[in-house]
């Protein structure tokens, strides 16, 4: 599990910055973005294995943001952090395709572990495309 | 568009229902029942009062009529009587001093048969008496002995000689007796003339005066020019003695006239001059009161008006009396409502509040959460201890953001204050500060530009700050409403020229329809369908004018909306609620 690449993105700085020490001090490899625009380039120019996205934001808020990821790769395994979760935003995060919602303030295990399962469920997508092309090639290609 | 409340689910418990009963209030019911008793008696009591009045004089008046027109007749009857009675004795008088010669009216012998058939044919002679010009009685025929006498100094002797005819008043005279002579003057050329005089008996006289008597109670007398009593009234006083009676005007007709007795009760007084005589017949009515008939009309007619003006009077007391415990109990029952509205209104706002604070404070919460927890993994996982700088870094963030939280409490705890006016020095500035620091979250997720204009100079007024700010809160959380995301609010203070403070709020949201604009401060007026009570513009008013100022709103449609919030410089013009 560990080495998995992981991007924070929340408008409080201090927030964002002392979660990040914390989780590479649990050899994470992780990014930070204090926007959803920052978001969004940084997600354009490498693969996250998680996203831990804050719900609220001035200018592009988490659902936003979350749409636009997921409009960059459909893969990507986005964690939704909120100040106070409700059964509305809940049902949309999920149905815009979010992997999971967590409420502040979170349990930092709690929080290592969701991104451990979101990059193992993304290897396995990966896998799993991965196995698709092969078996793909292999039906086409009629080795 | 206008109410960002939310349907408050919980309905309040205890709102205070002595709201409407306050010190104030009660002089003000009492004012109220007062002014309610005057103006009603007055209307009732004065046409009552009128109408008795009316009716009291016409009945007096009737009444008066009805004891003075006997009299009159009395008068009329008793004069005729009276001039009859002078008139017959004055010419028998006439009659035997022609038919007879000077010479024989000289005979006592014979001046005494005379007598005797006048007694006898006439009645009411005592005497009978010849005087020769110069004064000296020549012959005598009576019960007394006055040959000799001399009357050329009496008034009547000098006033015979003049007129022919004379009839004295009644006076003592040389018999110390009342009495009244009838005198006739004869001439008898070519020797000097001669008086021929008889004396009349006032008894005779008195008699046929008190036959004319017909009223209880009344009396009735003839008097002189003089006012001297002539026969004896039936009342206090005697022949000769003044009569009780003011002077009366000469009349030659027959004069009502209204006196005060002798005890104080006014009485009618009819009098009529006796022809050729210096006597005047004087009536008086008997006692107005003794007629039972109008003394029992009159206490019928006051018993009758105290009755009513009673009967009135307790009917206007008990109707004055429930009408104003009706108002009373409506300004209660109102003063609960308006109560309650109030309190359901702040805890929609709490609500709605506290939601977005839960949030905000979770922000700095995580930030101390995370803060601590990485000082522990520094602690536990490396085997170097952590740099002081680097830990004094983490504590101070941990410091703010806990600050951060307190300032979050400490606002909604000064929100969630209770609601009863309470006066402070506020600065108006101050105020707008911190309730924008409720919605700055909120504008910085919806990227809506906040302008506040803080005012050069501080701008100070005596108010309820909780108060204030339920009704800033209300109105620019209005002014969000109505803005798309990106839209402006700009708000700022203005002194007005007589020294209030306007707080003015201007947004370009979507603006209010010309025909909601005059509603806009109605209760339970609302243009989002199900979505808000329709309170909270009209609590804001309500609040506003509690403080003492007012509100104005100037809107267009697509354009925007401004609010205009003035408040009194001057704390002492605070209204009562």
């Amino acid at each position: 599990m560990n080495g998995c690449t992981v991007l924070l993105v929340d408008d409080e700085v201090d927030f964002v910055e002392v979660l990040a020490d914390r989780l590479v001090a649990r050899n994470l490899d992780v990014s930070t973005a204090t926007s959803g625009e920052e978001a969004l380039a940084a997600a354009r120019n490498r693969t996250f294995d998680a996203i831990v996205l804050d719900m609220a934001m001035p200018g592009m808020d988490g659902l936003d943001t979350l749409e636009n990821l997921l409009g960059i790769n459909p893969d990507l395994q986005v964690i939704l952090l909120t100040g106070r979760a409700t059964l509305e935003q809940a049902a949309a995060a999920i149905k815009i395709g979010a992997l999971d919602l967590l409420e502040k303030p979170a349990e930092l295990d709690t929080l290592v572990e969701k991104i451990e399962r979101a990059a193992t469920r993304r290897w396995s997508l990966e896998d799993k495309r991965i196995e698709e092309r092969v078996s793909n090639i292999m039906k086409k290609k009629g080795w | 568009m206008l109410d960002l409340i939310p349907e408050s689910p919980v309905p309040p418990g205890g709102a205070p229902l002595t709201e409407g009963d306050t010190l104030n209030s009660k002089s003000r019911y009492r004012r109220m029942f007062w002014a309610g008793v005057l103006s009603i008696s007055v209307l009732a009591l004065a046409p009552l009062g009128i109408m008795t009045w009316v009716n009291y004089q016409e009945y007096k008046g009737a009444f008066e009529e009805e004891q003075t027109r006997p009299l009159i007749r009395f008068v009329a009857i008793g004069k005729q009587s009276v001039e009859d009675f002078l008139e017959a004795r004055t010419a028998a008088l006439g009659y035997v001093s022609l038919a007879r010669t000077h010479v024989a009216l000289g005979d006592p012998a014979i001046l005494a048969g005379i007598l005797r058939d006048l007694q006898g044919s006439f009645g009411g002679f005592i005497d009978l008496s010849l005087i020769e010009a110069n004064g000296t009685q020549v012959a005598y025929a009576g019960p007394l002995e006055l040959e000799g006498e001399d009357y050329s100094d009496f008034p009547w002797f000098q006033e015979v000689k003049r007129t022919g005819t004379v009839v004295s008043e009644v006076f003592l005279g040389l018999r110390y007796s009342p009495h009244f002579i009838i005198a006739v003057y004869r001439e008898d050329p070519p020797g000097p003339g001669y008086v021929f005089r008889a004396t009349i008996d006032t008894e005779y006289f008195n008699r046929l005066v008190r036959t004319l008597l017909h009223q209880p109670g009344g009396d009735v007398f003839l008097i002189d020019e003089g006012g001297i009593l002539q026969t004896t009234p039936l009342s206090a006083g005697g022949v000769l003695e003044r009569a009780p009676i003011p002077p009366l005007p000469v009349s030659a007709q027959t004069e009502t006239v209204s006196v005060q007795g002798a005890d104080g009760v006014p009485r009618e007084l009819v009098y009529a001059s006796i022809a050729g005589s210096p006597f005047t017949l004087v009536m008086l009515g008997g006692d107005p009161d003794s007629g039972a008939g109008w003394a029992a009309l009159r206490r019928n007619l006051l018993i009758f008006f105290g009755l009513s003006a009673v009967m009135i009077l307790a009917v206007v007391i008990w109707g004055s009396n429930w009408a104003v415990k009706r108002a009373r109990e409506a300004d209660r029952v109102r003063a609960s409502a308006y109560h309650r509205m109030e309190y359901q209104n702040k805890m929609a706002a709490l609500g709605r509040l506290s939601a977005g604070v839960a949030h905000e404070v979770n922000n700095p919460v995580a930030i101390i959460s995370q803060n601590a927890g990485l000082m522990k993994d520094l602690l536990v996982m490396s085997d170097t201890p952590p740099s002081e700088e680097r830990q004094l870094e983490l504590l101070d963030s941990i410091i703010k953001s806990a600050e951060r939280c307190g300032g979050i409490t400490h606002r909604l705890l000064g929100f969630a204050k209770h609601m009863h006016v309470r006066t402070e020095t506020i600065d108006l500035g101050e105020l707008l500060e911190e309730v924008l620091g409720f919605l700055e979250k909120e504008a910085g997720y919806r990227d809506v530009r906040i302008e506040f204009d803080f005012p050069q100079e501080p701008a100070a007024i005596e108010s309820d700050r909780g108060q204030l700010q339920q009704v800033f809160l209300n109105i620019i959380n209005n002014a969000f409403a109505a803005v798309e995301d990106g839209g402006e609010i700009r708000l700022g203070i203005t002194r007005t020229d007589a020294g209030d403070f306007s707080v003015w709020v201007q947004d370009n949201g979507v603006g209010i329809p010309e025909e909601h604009l005059k509603r806009i401060f109605d209760p339970f007026f609302s243009t989002k369908k199900g979505a808000g009570t329709g309170l909270g513009l009209s609590i804001t008013y309500g609040m506003v004018q509690k403080l003492g100022g007012d509100v104005s709103v100037r809107s267009r449609e697509g354009v925007g909306t401004r609010f205009v919030v003035t408040l009194p410089g001057n704390p002492k013009e605070a209204q009562e609620p």
